[in-house]
């Protein structure tokens, strides 16, 4: 397989790409799609890690991330539906009433 | 080859990850990230975990992006939710950021030791020690996560759910 830090390297790039897209967008569930991004990132970053020290603890770790982002996407996706329903819009900057 | 697989597998994440923050479309961003995931799983292969591959493709491209397609079809939006910050200044500056931590996290891959490629472990696609490992040392988070799904699920639901008498 390809030398460990070829998979960091891609790993930070894709890690970027998603907290450019948190920057960038103002549609809450492209929002979302990058954070979803950084975690699968962060998931390459520990499995390249476990697959190189030859240790299972980093799988173990990739399983429970996958788990907290399915909890995350649940409660985050029931955010964004109860908010359209009285906002009637999913742009983060109509959502400003907690802005100081 | 192995390096060839690893570029192509790398080329079409980056790519497709780049389309899923620049379109316009929450569902074609959202079929984009569809293919990240499966390239992804792809590189999981090849660093020899095959069940932590099935698992990317059954949990994230499976469940996680059919929950992200049936909420934007649910939220039934308006073309004009479409679309990025309209100020100039903050796409820019929002550039800015992505450039000074892409730099900072290569200078901290860069400080790391050389280490060269290693043939493919077969080992590390097993399911019973990664089993092992759960039910011995990392018992108590493995519980924890199950009580943290329930909470979620409930949560989801009292979130959601429309207010009675309203």
């Amino acid at each position: 397989m390809a030398p460990l830090s070829y998979y960091l390297i891609l790993s930070a790039m894709l890690f970027t790409i998603g907290v450019w897209g948190v920057l960038r967008n103002r549609n809450a569930l492209i929002i979302f799609m990058s954070i979803e991004l950084m975690l699968n990132a962060v998931n390459i970053t520990l499995m390249a890690f476990s697959s190189f020290l030859k240790d299972f603890s980093g799988q173990v770790f990739v399983f429970l991330v996958m788990a907290i982002a399915a909890a995350e996407v649940a409660v985050g996706l029931a955010i964004i539906v109860s908010i359209f329903r009285v906002k009637e819009s999913i742009n983060v900057d109509d959502v400003n009433l907690m802005k100081w | 080859m192995a390096n060839v697989i690893f570029y192509i597998l790398a080329v079409i994440a980056l790519t497709s990850a780049l389309m899923v923050v620049t379109r316009k479309n929450a569902v074609t961003s959202a079929v984009y990230l569809i293919v990240t995931m499966c390239a992804i799983a792809g590189l999981f292969v090849q660093l020899g975990a095959v069940f932590i591959a099935a698992l990317q493709i059954i949990i994230y491209a499976g469940a996680i992006m059919v929950l992200f397609l049936f909420v934007i079809m649910l939220l039934n939006l308006r073309k004009d939710e479409f679309g990025f910050d309209t100020r100039v200044f903050q796409r820019l500056f929002a550039g800015l950021l992505g450039i000074v931590l892409l730099v900072q996290l290569i200078m901290v891959v860069s400080r790391l030791p050389v280490v060269a490629g290693q043939p493919v472990d077969t080992e590390m696609g097993r399911v019973a020690p990664l089993a092992t490992k759960f039910f011995t040392q990392y018992l108590y988070p493995f519980e924890i996560i199950s009580v943290l799904l329930l909470a979620a699920i409930i949560g989801a639901v009292v979130i959601a759910k429309k207010k009675m008498g309203k």
